[in-house]
């Protein structure tokens, strides 16, 4: 065997994945991702003398695949063989220095094309389009709304957007380099998961839960009371709510339709003030603690909770159906930055992206976090891959998140927990490796840590959905219109933070 | 017709405010109040704040800290960790401050902590001042997380609806009056936000919103932020000059949408 296949459930040591030879790590990983498997993380793990190994965490249908490379300073790209390695590969490069030989498109990820020390553009070298007609244009990092900062490079002819081309890094925090810094787990001033909830502030819960996973598992609590589990997805599915709200209403308002624009930018602070009603945040900050929660509502408040849920579900409910009544939002929508299922399989899509065109992936089925009833939730797609098809998967996950908030509280209502937190104290054992998968509003969050053999971190990695999807909103601008761009840009509502970390 | 019943479905939500006042979570951590205790060799609440808020005198080790909001996340760690229970958070959102030092919360000669809410501040409504009827912001992100940046977007929404009060905010820093920071401050964001300070024309107004925008919060240990604008006026002194230096304070992580609210009217009239 050249890898390791395990389940999310266990935590597999170092020692049990095979260090392989670069060229044979290169096929195996090459035969892995052709054979259909999602690449979830890809990164280097230092060694001596300015090597690294190579470490990758693949998905399949339910189940992990773990591959590792000897040390080694340089390897042969996999990127003109599977597009879905090529960001991963220049991270790689970028951090540690090992070169990927051959890489079609060997560019930086997060350093910026006017970074202290680079002359403008010319170092970055952006693709560039030639001829009579054709135009460049430029936009960012400062964009006009209350948004994120980041470079868009349009090449056009006339409207039509021949390539886009997006430079991030703004948003470069250096968090990895902080975390690495702070103990594997710190059992005073929890700053690790304070800061881990900050990798991407409308997601600190599905973060909280990634970090608060791989822990318990590494000290070896496998299965958390049902409580507690309910009161944890209540928290992510509130997250969604909220976000997926949200978004629908940022689509309606690029499509020039203000109603619901206005509404659900309304009903999106009522689930958000939900959150807050249960940890006192309404982003979610503190909600999750190691082998626990924060708060457990009682009874009377899971009945006011109830009531407020399902008056915002109904607004939302009807704000939405407005919109999608509406014959010119539709046609707006149709076949605008649309993409195929090969592409998004190609290009390693994840979330709602991938599900629009018809990726049957989400983590909350493949790799639950528990073993609640799901209610009829299921995994949404959609066929076209375009605006409508991203806007009509939100709205159906937004409808199956309503019924999963309701259903959990009527259950926490009935069975009240008495409201301590988790276990103050977790043993991480050495030399393993914890993987954390959860299924955020955007796509899959995956958190690998490897613990050496004194029990101190020896690798930490946060891979955020919008590290595999911001190549798929590019793709999707192609053809398109300079215009079409606010739209493409909401129905994927990428983070700027969590990509460049 | 099935948008105009639609709409009448979805009533008007505009909360009055100030006149009436939001219903906040009574699990939301507002505005710290510190009591005098004799902490002894006591530091249970320095040990477990992850942003390094609590600040003692270090020539008398047995006195209450300081709490510095600027650099305070709001977790609420001290509160729970304090044996004396000296420390409590209330349900006070008017915390918004005008200089550095109003952030600063001294320990207080007083019974108990654990009740109070009070000290509702009335907000400034006033419409006096050259930005008192109109008044443009321009958002600029240096690294934050976009809690600070949705709770900055969502008071454009309905309930708060922040156009009534003559404030918007505006696509270019050429049509604003005041930059609206958030975020740490990366270093690779620092030259565009300088660039969209000085776009701003005079006088300009700077308003930090959430901790990390004034201290890096969290983030003011990690080299690749300059650690909020208090990093900036300390590593690059020449910034000093071009006065970017926050007029209005707004704490938090992020901070409740009616504080910043608060603070954006209170921070038309300091010019």
């Amino acid at each position: 065997m050249n890898h390791l296949q395990f389940s999310l459930q266990q935590t597999p040591s170092l020692a049990d994945i095979p260090a392989l030879a670069a060229d044979t790590f290169h096929n195996e990983l090459v035969d892995m991702i052709k054979s259909g498997r999602l690449v979830l993380a890809y990164f280097c793990i230092p060694a001596s003398d300015g090597a690294g190994e190579l470490f990758a965490i693949l998905a399949g249908e339910n189940d992990l695949c773990a591959l590792r490379s000897e040390p080694l300073k340089e390897f042969e790209s996999t990127a003109r063989e599977c597009p879905q390695t090529q960001l991963f590969e220049r991270e790689i490069h970028e951090n540690h220095g090992i070169l990927p030989r051959n890489h079609p498109w060997l560019k930086a990820v997060r350093i910026t094309p006017d970074a202290p020390g680079k002359t403008h553009d010319a170092d970055y070298g952006f693709y560039r389009i030639q001829g009579a007609q054709t135009h460049e244009v430029g936009v960012g990092p400062i964009h006009a709304g209350i948004i994120e900062p980041g470079h868009f490079r349009f090449q056009c002819y006339g409207e039509n957007v021949l390539n886009l081309e997006i430079a991030l890094g703004y948003q470069h925090r250096g968090i990895e380099k902080m975390l690495m810094r702070l103990p594997a787990f710190d059992s005073i001033n929890q700053q690790r998961l304070r800061l881990v909830e900050c990798i991407a502030g409308d997601a600190s819960v599905a973060y909280a839960t990634a970090q608060c996973t791989v822990w318990e598992k590494m000290a070896g609590i496998t299965q958390l009371p049902p409580l507690i589990q309910r009161v944890r997805r209540i928290g992510l599915e509130l997250e969604r709510l909220a976000c997926h709200c949200g978004d629908l209403g940022a689509i309606a308002g690029d499509t020039g339709f203000l109603p619901t624009s206005s509404w659900n930018g309304r009903i999106r602070g009522d689930f958000l003030n939900l959150t807050a009603s249960l940890c006192g945040n309404r982003f979610g900050r503190g909600y999750i603690c190691p082998g626990g929660v924060s708060h457990y509502p009682g009874p009377a408040e899971c009945q006011d909770l109830l009531g407020r849920l399902a008056a915002s579900g109904r607004d939302a409910i009807g704000s939405c159906n407005a919109m999608f009544a509406s014959a010119s939002v539709r046609d707006r929508m149709a076949g605008t930055g649309a993409l195929s299922r090969q592409q998004a399989l190609e290009l390693g899509l994840v979330g709602v992206a991938a599900r629009a065109c018809g990726v049957e992936w989400d983590a909350r089925f493949q790799f639950p976090l528990s073993y609640l009833p799901s209610y009829g939730s299921r995994i949404r797609i959609a066929r076209d891959g375009d605006v409508l098809a991203r806007a009509h998967v939100r709205f159906e996950e937004l409808e199956d998140s309503l019924n999963l908030v309701k259903m959990d509280l009527q259950w926490l209502a009935e069975n009240p927990g008495e409201d301590k937190k988790g276990p103050a104290n977790i043993d991480l054992q050495p030399d393993m490796v914890g993987v954390g998968l959860v299924e955020s509003w955007r796509g899959v969050v995956c958190h690998v840590s490897i613990t050496g053999a004194d029990g101190n971190l020896a690798a930490c990695k946060f891979v955020d959905p919008s590290f595999h999807n911001w190549i798929g909103l590019a793709m999707a601008m192609r053809n398109g219109q300079i215009s079409d761009f606010p739209l493409c840009n909401k129905s994927f509502n990428l983070s700027y933070c969590g990509h460049d970390l | 017709m099935f948008l105009p019943k639609e709409r009448l479905r979805q009533k008007y939500r505009t909360l009055n405010w100030p006149v009436q006042q939001p219903r906040l979570s009574p699990l939301y951590m507002g505005k710290p109040a510190l009591r005098k205790v004799n902490c002894g060799a006591c530091s249970e609440c320095i040990a477990v704040c992850p942003a390094g808020a609590l600040l003692r005198d270090p020539l008398a080790p047995d006195q209450t800290p300081t709490l510095d909001m600027g650099r305070c996340i709001f977790c609420g760690a001290c509160a729970a960790a304090c044996p004396q229970n000296a420390i409590a958070f209330g349900n006070n959102y008017h915390i918004a401050a005008k200089g550095r030092e109003d952030l600063l919360v001294n320990p207080a000669e007083a019974e108990d902590v654990s009740g109070q809410s009070g000290d509702q501040a009335t907000p400034i409504l006033k419409k006096s001042g050259i930005f008192g009827r109109s008044f443009k912001l321009r958002q600029v992100s240096a690294g934050g997380c976009n809690a600070c940046e949705a709770d900055c977007n969502v008071l454009g929404t309905l309930v708060y609806d922040l156009g009534r009060f003559g404030v918007e905010f505006t696509a270019s820093p050429r049509h604003a009056d005041a930059i609206v920071l958030s975020g740490p401050i990366t270093r690779q964001m620092y030259p565009a936000l300088l660039e969209a300070w000085q776009s701003v024309p005079e006088p300009r107004v700077l308003v930090a919103v959430g901790t990390c925008a004034i201290s890096g919060g969290l983030f003011r240990p990690g080299e690749d932020c300059m650690g909020g604008v208090d990093g900036c006026l300390t590593q690059k002194p020449e910034v000093a000059e071009l006065n970017f230096i926050p007029s209005i304070y707004i704490p938090g992580c992020p901070p409740n949408p009616w504080s910043i609210l608060e603070g954006l009217l209170m921070a038309r009239h300091c010019r």
